[in-house]
């Protein structure tokens, strides 16, 4: 049993306290030092205002951009949700109503919000599954590795093997008719029907698992050892030790992993778009679609009021996300 | 603790990591259609892409040993398409200017963040999170309207400037500064080094991980653009090859494996030399400060 502790105790977790402990003293020395040097040479040269410019010289050139590229914009594009998009004229909410009446916005707000509730728990209750398991191997670097793959493909290189999947001739449909699961001779067509909505699930899911993964590991791991293996001792069970003691812990990576799967989500347009092209089977209409038509169209009012509106939904969201899980 | 007890623990585990393992090489199947379908001859993709392409009903076939392996593809890709390496150097171009950009950009603007302390640093900073949080639909519209004026659009600046200024790496590299002993940089101070000597001889190196982090991240993250070049690029010719893959009708399956997986051999490149910092940059990114 010692052994197994002495050998199992990372040695990572041991130097970070102490790294915390020698910030500590050497941050109040400094402050000690700072105190009766600095203030001194402060006086002598006066120059307590050079600080002030030091960090707008590192800030600047990022802040600027920012301004120029996002925040100004961004204001004209709240000022153009209100009036009407050739004339300029004063149109109140009218832009508003347009978007929320328009048929197009409505599948889309539906099909992006009935994604991110199948995606969501799935994903992310998938990740915390096998984060559980692999954090209770040795050696898992292969293995994560693997699952993190997908990330560094290419959308645009997978839109082949999807083809060949999930088309009509598809594997998919081989591998199901094998069994008997369907009848001989009855192609489905996945890509074109209501279950390309499950292809993009899948699509998501396969992308982002790793990365959940990696995230609730950290979040396991950042569970002092002590804490659970103390557990053990008592005669807890692995599930028992999991549930009672590792996973209470884990409360901010929840809130952090949703956040990051939520937004993640958003970019399953690259997917839908390469496989099923500009309008997609309506179950798989998303926001960027109906983004994209707008603005082939130029009818940039209606994508003013829908960018302003979907935005200051987002923001809620992430602010609601951090008051019901910030610990 | 019984043998018998530790055995059946042990058992467990190497199942636990079989399954895991083979859900694990499923996962990067794709990659060995690519490489099967890059090698495999005309002749033999026809035979088994065929009803794909002619939409008959009935399943393809595939083997991931084609019986005649051939170059082929691989030969014309390389000496008979120039279109393909205007289109690669698109790519390659947009990502490394990007990433330069974010590099001179993003890092001293985390280092003001998380090393001094200024009137308004906090609002500031919670607008870059709110920034960072924003997804391109949101952001679409601004851009457009700010490259319009610019005259940018339909020119690479339309992609790299917009996303140079990115708040992502800033908040990454953020952390890493964040975690830096603040008796070193007083230290710095007291024996008279200038502020700009402390960032690049201290911060600098010190945060060369949370820098790298955010170059993988960013690296896999523009190579695989779609929605901005495909709203602010109408030139095929300026496309990057992410837009320009799925353009190949499967008629020219071998072409189209073979573009795909010389797409794939620059992200593979970074995923496996920065696979530490890269799973470094996804836990630092949820870490919340």
């Amino acid at each position: 049993m010692w052994k197994r502790l002495r050998r199992k105790s990372p040695k990572g977790r041991q130097s970070i306290w102490q790294s915390e402990k020698t910030d500590g003293t050497a941050g109040r020395i400094s402050d000690e030092i700072k105190r009766i040097f600095v203030l001194n040479r402060k006086e002598r040269r006066g120059s307590s205002g050079r600080k002030s410019a030091v960090w707008t010289a590192f800030l600047l050139p990022s802040f600027l951009g920012v301004t120029v590229f996002v925040l100004i914009p961004f204001l004209d594009v709240v000022r153009r949700s209100f009036v009407t998009a050739v004339t300029q004229e004063w149109a109140g909410i009218n832009n508003y109503r347009n978007v929320f009446e328009n048929q197009a916005f409505r599948l889309a707000i539906h099909n992006t919000v009935r994604f991110t509730a199948v995606c969501l728990p799935l994903l992310i209750g998938l990740g915390l599954f096998l984060a559980a398991f692999l954090s209770r191997l040795k050696q898992i670097q292969f293995i994560k590795s693997l699952y993190l793959f997908p990330l560094a493909m290419p959308a645009a290189t997978v839109v082949l093997i999807w083809k060949m999947l999930f088309s009509k001739q598809g594997f998919l449909n081989g591998a199901l008719i094998l069994p008997g699961v369907l009848p001989e001779g009855t192609l489905l067509d996945f890509m074109g029907t209501g279950a390309s909505f499950w292809v993009l699930v899948f699509s998501y899911v396969w992308k982002n698992l790793g990365y959940t993964m990696v995230l609730w590991l950290a979040g396991i791991f950042a569970v002092p050892y002590d804490m659970s293996e103390a557990a053990r001792v008592d005669g807890a069970s692995e599930r028992q030790v999991f549930w009672k003691v590792i996973f209470p812990n884990l409360k901010s990576s929840l809130y952090t992993i949703t956040v990051l799967s939520f937004l993640n989500s958003f970019k399953v347009f690259r997917e839908a778009y390469l496989v099923a092209g500009s309008y997609p089977h309506e179950d798989m209409y998303l926001l960027q679609h109906l983004f994209n038509n707008w603005f082939v169209n130029l009818e940039l009012d209606k994508m003013a009021a829908a960018a302003v509106c979907v935005g200051t939904v987002l923001f809620l969201i992430i602010l609601l996300l951090q008051k019901l899980w910030k610990v | 603790m019984g043998s018998k007890n530790r055995m059946k623990k042990k058992l467990q585990k190497a199942l636990i990591k079989t399954v895991l393992l083979i859900t694990g090489v499923l996962f990067c199947a794709p990659v060995l259609f690519l490489l099967s379908g890059s090698i495999m001859s005309r002749y033999e993709l026809n035979q088994s892409l065929l009803p794909l392409m002619t939409g008959q009903e009935e399943l393809i076939t595939w083997v991931f040993f084609p019986r005649y392996p051939t170059f082929e593809h691989y030969m014309r890709i390389l000496f008979q398409t120039p279109q393909f390496f205007v289109v690669f150097w698109n790519s390659m171009k947009m990502v490394c200017l990007i990433l330069a950009g974010q590099f001179f950009i993003a890092v001293p603007a985390a280092w003001a963040f998380a090393v001094y302390s200024f009137r308004g640093r906090k609002f500031l900073f919670t607008l870059y999170i709110v920034l960072m949080l924003m997804p391109f639909q949101v952001t679409m519209l601004s851009s457009y309207l700010v490259l319009n004026r610019l005259e940018m659009l339909n020119t690479h600046g339309a992609i790299i400037l917009p996303a140079v200024f990115s708040a992502f790496p800033v908040f990454l590299i953020y952390r890493d500064f964040c975690n830096l002993p603040k008796g070193l940089i007083e230290a710095a101070r007291i024996d008279g080094a200038r502020e700009w000597t402390i960032f690049c001889r201290i911060g600098l190196p010190l945060a060369s991980g949370g820098i790298l982090s955010a170059g993988v991240l960013g690296f896999l993250e523009y190579w695989s653009l779609i929605e901005q070049p495909l709203a602010f690029l109408e030139d095929q010719t300026l496309w990057p090859l992410s837009l320009y893959l799925p353009e190949i009708g499967p008629e020219q399956a071998g072409y189209s494996f073979v573009a795909a997986v010389i797409t794939l051999i620059p992200a593979v490149f970074v995923f496996l030399t920065g696979r530490e910092y890269l799973e470094q940059g996804i836990t630092a990114s949820a870490v919340k400060g």
